[in-house]
């Protein structure tokens, strides 16, 4: 049995939750492979960092003694993207990276600390990110 | 398996993939080039040399998509675009260009 999906020029907003520490599970990595598949499919993405989550792209990671890939390089394809899609008209995909306000200040961390430019949003503002969403996916 | 390049040996997986990135240098890569049937021009070059600058900033290889759109840059549109790539590397331009540029196997679409 073939399966057939009639995609052409479908566009939703995904919304991916960032919320586990970088290294110990395997989320972080996987949700990164996946946003990165939104843009190959040119979809509109909100990349959110919360909870334990806002650590995955606090600059200066060291992973030595874990003995695993250091990936914190890798989140500036989120950047690049982003900005590659604001400049050339002819890409319809509008990409926020976003980092939950409460969840930044409770670990003392501030926008300087990660790797990428974030937009900072309070959970209020965050919760009308979501509603606007088609799709949901955390990790 | 491994490579014998000016008297040194580096390793490599089983597909040819060099196991470590920093051992690469450009006498490698035309060595890799000609067991893949690959007669390296400015152009091929072109394409290592993109991969290994973005696998060095980023720690992956290149969405298909994303190599095309420098080489539009770089080389002109007549040149960034699918076709080309699979002249340039007749069997798929992210395995082979990968292998000669010294990056791991690229998983997946890439």
């Amino acid at each position: 049995m073939a399966f057939e999906f009639d995609t052409e020029g479908v566009k939703k907003t995904f919304t991916f939750l960032n919320r586990k520490a970088p290294y110990g599970t395997i989320y972080a990595l996987e949700v990164l492979e996946t946003v990165l598949i939104t843009a190959a499919f040119e979809q509109h993405a909100n990349i959110v960092f919360i909870d334990d989550g806002v650590y995955q792209i606090k600059k200066g990671q060291d992973t030595k003694a874990v003995n695993m890939k250091n990936f914190l390089p890798t989140y500036g394809i989120i950047e690049m993207e982003k900005d590659d899609a604001d400049e050339d008209e002819d890409i319809d995909m509008v990409w926020r990276i976003i980092v939950e306000k409460e969840s930044m200040e409770a670990r003392g961390l501030t926008e300087d600390d990660f790797k990428v430019g974030v937009e900072v949003l309070s959970s209020a503002e965050l919760a009308e990110v979501l509603d606007q969403s088609d799709v949901v996916i955390g990790g | 398996m491994a490579y014998e390049v000016g008297g040194q040996t580096i390793e490599a997986d089983e597909e040819g993939y060099i196991l470590n990135i920093n051992e690469w240098n450009k006498d490698l890569a035309a060595i890799v080039a000609k067991e893949e049937g690959v007669e390296m021009t400015d152009e091929h070059w072109e394409v290592v040399n993109f991969l290994r600058e973005y696998y060095d900033e980023y720690q992956i290889a290149p969405a298909i998509r994303v190599l095309v759109k420098a080489l539009k840059k770089t080389m002109g549109p007549d040149k960034g675009n699918n076709k080309y790539l699979y002249e340039l590397f007749p069997y798929g331009p992210a395995k082979q260009a990968c292998k000669i540029a010294g990056l791991p196997k690229p998983t997946g679409c890439v």
